[in-house]
């Protein structure tokens, strides 16, 4: 008996299990959460061209600044705003409260005209300087305007002209508020009346601050899912997650003794590092995603099985255990890794091709391959080779293989 | 010790009724395609009061969506529900949106479970983007398979492959199931995982061919090699499909059909890897006796 060797064993088995009950929630907790997990909004817009405008490189860039400009100021946290191809945004929208209304403001033009009462533009939406929400001394939700320089001017001179005569405040072709001019305006203020509440205002001034679209942009895909979907899927997906690992770990347990005892061990490993090397490059979870970990946990084992059955035919051959189990690993090494690759060549696929969940369930699966094949055939290995060097048993059948001899009994019998 | 490879005409026969069945569905019932595929909205909500199909019908008819479908959850024999999932053709989302202010202000306030709404041109560009990933992944892994075996090897692999892909589509026209954009990702994850099976088998003959001796007939060989892992695939197909059932019963709704694809897949591509991969490549050696 080498205490040493079991000493060492007992120092990293021990050290699994001790950082898996600590971290694992909070690890857990840390990776960013897709749409279909924690709730929230999808939307693929589309610029298309009109007879005023046609549809280019600059436009797009023009409209994605303008779009982020309006996303950021919802304050949400971490939205996701992003050019695909040549004529598309993707915006991602975490946890908003009023999808719909969210929506519905991401896409508006918001070309903002002052006319005067025979229709002529006098200004536009380029005069502004700011524009917020504010509750007017009749306590109604208006949106305050301020102009810069060229814009005060126009209008000090829009409403000297018109003294008696009404103007009009128009978004989109839509008149907000009409109202009759009592004096000519000066000092570059006005305000904007007719919100229905002061949210109502505060997206107007939002659309208003942010600026116009260059070209019109259609709503092309909306992908909306509510909170309460969200959590049922989290909490019924971390059950599914529970019930598949226990029985994958009960059957190593059942078949391979005291080697799937290990081979659970560097399961635990594997966990923990997938779930670190995704928070640590920003990838995000998705359901499919944790199906992917499932599933990759299903391959996992998988390398081990391949690895133990060798180990156990070797033994079979009449070998000892050390020399089974180096050569076990050695063998099924080849198989393991020319099967994996074959799995990474679907997973690379599916992230180059895929959006939103799907590419989260592409770069899990393929972590999983990649961190699998280092706990399932390393760690395992170091593991099982610490136990065995320690001699603390030369019964085999410990290591999950039957005695030689009532194998070849078997044998015979047929 | 059964074999496998002498009863090929039973297994290959078995693979071609369930082709011949499938194809059949697939050509004459077609697909259940989901919205990813077809454009069109879903409104998943839960009024806060039950409503019955008919009023949520009276509302979609005044917008001229009255033949959308729309389905009650959780009813027991109940006319009515607070859960209702409405399904309709493609609309503007302007539309969709004054069809939920509408149900709003008629049936009372919801709460959204879930919004779907795809245009009509993305569907038809999801089509060929899943019809391409499928065919590259079969094109690179032939080249994988070539170049650490050989083409034979490879071109019998992936036959077991399309066969795995077909069986999979098939019982989705069978059953009317849905595909959805994540059935792609489902049928992928089938090919990356149903490949390994027959790998493992194939690496087991690479090595049985280096010491191939001449008084042991091809067919014997691949038959011990099939064997001599078999306990390797009962285990990982056990666990495997025990990770995916699990999902398929436990993981909700949302990863119903998803988790179905790859039971399907799984099944299938545990049976060829067995019972087709190893005749397929003696057949293509021509070693395969009538």
């Amino acid at each position: 008996m080498r205490w040493n060797e079991l000493g060492k064993f007992l120092i990293i088995a021990l050290a699994i299990i001790g950082g898996f009950c600590v971290y694992i929630q909070p690890l857990s907790n840390s990776i960013k959460q897709g749409l279909d997990l924690q709730g929230g909004t999808h939307v693929v817009l589309q610029a298309v061209d009109t007879p005023e405008m046609k549809v280019d490189d600059d436009a797009v860039n023009r409209s994605v600044k303008i779009i982020e400009r309006r996303v950021n100021e919802l304050g949400l946290t971490e939205p996701v705003i992003q050019r695909q191809g040549k004529d598309r945004i993707i915006v991602e929208l975490p946890g908003v409260k009023d999808p719909e209304k969210a929506i519905a403001m991401l896409g508006r033009t918001a070309m903002l005209h002052f006319q005067d009462q025979y229709g002529n533009v006098v200004l536009s939406g380029s005069d502004l300087k700011d524009a917020r929400a504010q509750i007017s001394q009749g306590n109604q939700a208006v949106v305050g305007l301020e102009f810069n320089s060229v814009g005060a001017d126009k209008f000090a001179d829009l409403t000297a002209k018109n003294i008696g005569k009404q103007i009009a405040i128009v978004l989109d072709g839509e008149v907000l508020t009409a109202p009759v001019v009592q004096e000519a305006i000066t000092g570059g203020r006005a305000q904007i009346s007719g919100s229905r509440s002061i949210e109502d205002a505060e997206r107007l001034a939002i659309l208003l601050r942010s600026g116009s679209l260059p070209v019109k942009i259609e709503i092309l895909e909306n992908r909306t899912v509510g909170p309460t979907l969200g959590q049922d899927s989290k909490d019924k997906s971390i059950k599914a997650f529970g019930i598949g690992i226990a029985g994958v770990f009960i059957f190593m347990i059942l078949f391979y003794r005291l080697s799937g005892i290990v081979a659970d061990i560097a399961l635990l490993l594997y966990v923990m590092l997938l779930l670190l090397a995704m928070r640590y490059l920003g990838a995000t979870l998705t359901l499919p995603g944790i199906a992917g970990i499932i599933l990759s946990i299903g391959m996992a084992v998988d390398a081990n099985v391949l690895i133990f059955e060798r180990f156990k035919e070797e033994i079979r051959r009449g070998r000892t255990l050390r020399s089974a189990m180096d050569a076990g690993f050695s063998r099924a090494f080849v198989t393991i890794f020319d099967s994996n690759v074959t799995t990474l060549m679907a997973a690379a696929i599916l992230f180059y091709l895929g959006t939103g969940p799907i590419k989260g369930f592409a770069v899990t699966l393929a972590l999983g391959v990649v961190l699998s094949m280092f706990t399932a055939i390393t760690v395992t290995k170091y593991m099982l080779r610490f136990l065995i060097y320690s001699n603390f048993t030369k019964n085999p059948w410990i290591f999950g293989v039957a005695a030689p001899k009532a194998e070849s009994a078997k044998e015979v019998s047929k | 010790m059964f074999s496998i490879v002498k009863n090929w005409k039973l297994f290959f026969a078995i693979t071609v009724t369930f082709l011949v069945v499938g194809l059949g569905s697939i050509l004459f019932r077609g697909f259940n395609l989901g919205i990813d595929f077809t454009g069109g909205g879903i409104m998943d909500l839960s009024f806060n009061r039950a409503v019955t199909v008919s009023e949520v019908r009276d509302v979609l008819k005044e917008h001229n969506l009255g033949n959308s479908i729309i389905q009650l959850e959780n009813v027991d024999g109940e006319q009515s529900s607070k859960g209702v999932l409405i399904r309709t053709g493609v609309i503007e989302e302007t539309q969709r949106r004054e069809v939920m202010t509408d149900l709003k202000n008629k049936l009372g306030d919801f709460q959204i479970q879930r919004v779907e709404q795809v245009g009509a041109t993305i569907g038809g560009e999801l089509i060929t983007q899943a019809v391409m990933a499928i065919v590259l992944s079969w094109v690179l892994m032939i080249a994988y398979i070539t170049m650490r075996f050989e083409f034979k090897f490879a071109l019998a692999a992936i036959i077991a492959l399309i066969v795995d892909v077909l069986v999979t589509l098939s019982y989705f026209s069978l059953l009317h199931m849905e595909i959805d954009s994540s059935f792609v990702a489902a049928l992928l994850t089938v090919v990356g995982y149903s490949i390994n099976g027959t790998i493992v088998i194939f690496d087991r003959i690479r090595e049985a061919l280096k010491t191939h001796r001449r008084n042991e007939s091809l067919g014997d060989m691949v038959d011990n090699c099939i064997w001599s892992t078999m306990t390797r695939t009962c285990y990982t197909v056990g666990t495997s499909l025990f990770a995916v059932v699990s999902i398929f019963l436990w993981g909700g709704e949302t990863i119903h059909n998803f988790s179905f694809a790859m039971l399907v897949g799984f099944s299938s591509g545990a049976y060829t890897s067995v019972f087709l991969a190893g005749p397929l490549w003696l057949m293509l050696r021509g070693k395969l006796n009538a």
